[in-house]
C-alpha cells in the first residue's frame, strides 16, 4: 500500500454517520474514496457545496459545478449550494465536524503551519485559516517527512496557520495526537516501529501506553 | 436598472478603478466582461476577488495582460504569473483569508463597519490590526471592504434585474453585488419577469445598475 492510500485509509475511519466534512486539495481529498459503508457523510466544497461526489462520466461535466480546486465534480441527493458567505458561516460558525488538510510543518504542541514559505511560495491562505480556526476537529494528512526533513517539528518556523492546535496528525508512518497539548504517538503503520517513527520526528514524542497497529 | 452593450459597460470603469470580480478559479467569473477589460487596454485596477484563477482563465487574463495594480484575494498559488510579478514587485497582493475576505465584502454591501472574526488571531494576518475581546475571546477587527465597480455573473436575470445564480458558480457574486458603487450584471440568461419567483430570486433588482445586453 502507498503512503497516500494509507494515509487516507486511517483517516477514512475517522469519519461517523452524518458529519458535515471538508477536505483539502492533494492526501486529503482520497479520503471520500474510503468512507467506510454504510456511513452517510457530507463533503463540503468551500466554493460553496454541500454533498461534493465523484467527477462525472467523461463528456458530462457542467461548467457551474466545480470543487474548490475548479475540477468538475458530481452533486449527490440532498445537495445543497449557496454563496461564500454562507460557506464560511459554515465553517467557522461550528457547523463543520471535521476538516483534513495538508501541512508543511506540525510542531510539538499541534500547531500547524500549512500556507506559505516567506521569499519563496505564497499562494495565500485561501479557507485553510478559517478551517483550522472553526472546525470542530481537525485533522493533518500529510507525508511524515519531506526530502528526508521531519515535518514534525519541535516549533515551527513557517508562518502558523492558527493559534488553534490539530486533533490528529496521520502520516504514512504513525498517528500522532496532541493529548494535554502534548505530540502522542497513538498508532503506527503496519511494520513501523516506534523507534522509526522517533527518528523520523523532531519533536519530542511522547508515546502512548497502548500504542497500536493501524487497521488498514 | 439599464441594458448597455458590453463595450459601453466596461467603457463605464476608468483606469485606477476598483473592481470587485466574481467567481471562484473562473467559475462564475463572468468571462466576456474580463476580455473586454483587456481589449479596451486597462490599467491600475484593484481588484478584489477570491483567486487569481490561471493564466488565461478569468482574472488570470487581466494578470497577464498587466492591468492590475494590485490584487485583494484569498489564493494566488494557481497563477504563476501572479506570483512572479509579486515577487518583483510589479503587482501588490494583499493577502485574506478567504472567509474573512467575503465578510469584509459583507460588511461593505451591508452598511457595517467590518466584522469581529477569530480566524488569523495570532498569526501574521493579525499585523496592524485591532484585537477586540468578546466574552473572554479574542478576535480581529477586519474592516469593510467597497469597490467602485462589482462584475458580477448570473445564471439567470429577468426583464427588471433581478438575479438567480446556478450551483458553484454564486461564490463571491451575490456579495459582491451588494457592496459596489456601480453592479454590472452579465448573465447567461435573460428571461421574462416571473420566470425567478420571489422567493428564489437572490439578488433583488433595485442593486443592479447595468445588465449586459445579449443583442
Amino acid at each position: 500500500m502507498d503512503a497516500q492510500t494509507i494515509i487516507a485509509k486511517r483517516i477514512a475511519q475517522e469519519l461517523r454517520d452524518g458529519m458535515l466534512v471538508n477536505l483539502g486539495i492533494g492526501i486529503p481529498t482520497l479520503v471520500s474514496k474510503y468512507v467506510p459503508a454504510g456511513l452517510h457523510v457530507y463533503f463540503q466544497s468551500e466554493n460553496g457545496l454541500i454533498g461534493t461526489g465523484a467527477p462525472p462520466p467523461e463528456g458530462m461535466h457542467h461548467p457551474m459545478l466545480t470543487d474548490a480546486g475548479g475540477k468538475p465534480v458530481t452533486a449527490l441527493p440532498g445537495a445543497a449550494t449557496f454563496d461564500s458567505a454562507m460557506s464560511f458561516g459554515l465553517i467557522r460558525g461550528g457547523h463543520l465536524d471535521m476538516t483534513v488538510l495538508g501541512a508543511l510543518q506540525v510542531d510539538a504542541s499541534g500547531l500547524l503551519a500549512n500556507w506559505m514559505i516567506p521569499g519563496k511560495m505564497v499562494p495565500g491562505m485561501g479557507g485553510a485559516m478559517d478551517l483550522v480556526t472553526g472546525a470542530k476537529r481537525v485533522i493533518v494528512a500529510m507525508q511524515h517527512t519531506a526530502k528526508g526533513q521531519p515535518k514534525i517539528v519541535k516549533r515551527c518556523s513557517l508562518p502558523l496557520t492558527s493559534v488553534r492546535p490539530v486533533d490528529l496528525v496521520v502520516t504514512e508512518l504513525a498517528v500522532i495526537g496532541f493529548p494535554g497539548g502534548r505530540a502522542t504517538l497513538l498508532e503506527t503503520a503496519p511494520g513501523v516501529t516506534v523507534e522509526q517513527v522517533r527518528r523520523a520526528t523532531e519533536a519530542e514524542l511522547a508515546v502512548s501506553e497502548r500504542v497500536s497497529t493501524m487497521a488498514l | 436598472m439599464k441594458t448597455i452593450l458590453l463595450k459601453d459597460a466596461v467603457a463605464l470603469i476608468p483606469d485606477g478603478a476598483s473592481v470587485m470580480i466574481g467567481g471562484f478559479m473562473g467559475v462564475g467569473t463572468p468571462e466576456r466582461l474580463v476580455d473586454e477589460l483587456v481589449r479596451q487596454g486597462k490599467r491600475n485596477l484593484t481588484v478584489i476577488a477570491n483567486d487569481n484563477a490561471l493564466p488565461g482563465i478569468g482574472i488570470g487574463k487581466l494578470i497577464s495582460a498587466g492591468a492590475v495594480k494590485k490584487t485583494i484575494a484569498s489564493h494566488i498559488g494557481l497563477n504563476p504569473e501572479t506570483q512572479k510579478k509579486m515577487l518583483a514587485g510589479e503587482l501588490e497582493v494583499d493577502l485574506v483569508p478567504q472567509g474573512t475576505l467575503i465578510e469584509r465584502i459583507r460588511a461593505g454591501g451591508f452598511g457595517l463597519g467590518g466584522v469581529l472574526t477569530p480566524t488569523g488571531v495570532g498569526t501574521v494576518v493579525e499585523k496592524g490590526k485591532q484585537r477586540i475581546e468578546v466574552a473572554g475571546k479574542p478576535y480581529l477587527l477586519e474592516t469593510a471592504l467597497r469597490a467602485d465597480f462589482a462584475l458580477v455573473q448570473a445564471f439567470l436575470a429577468d426583464y427588471v434585474g433581478n438575479l438567480y445564480y446556478a450551483l458553484t458558480a454564486r461564490n463571491f457574486n451575490p456579495v459582491m453585488a451588494m457592496a459596489a458603487d456601480t453592479v454590472i450584471v452579465d448573465a447567461e440568461n435573460i428571461v421574462p419577469v416571473g420566470v425567478i419567483s420571489p422567493d428564489q430570486v437572490v439578488t433583488p433588482a433595485p442593486v443592479v445598475d447595468y445588465i449586459i445586453s445579449h443583442a
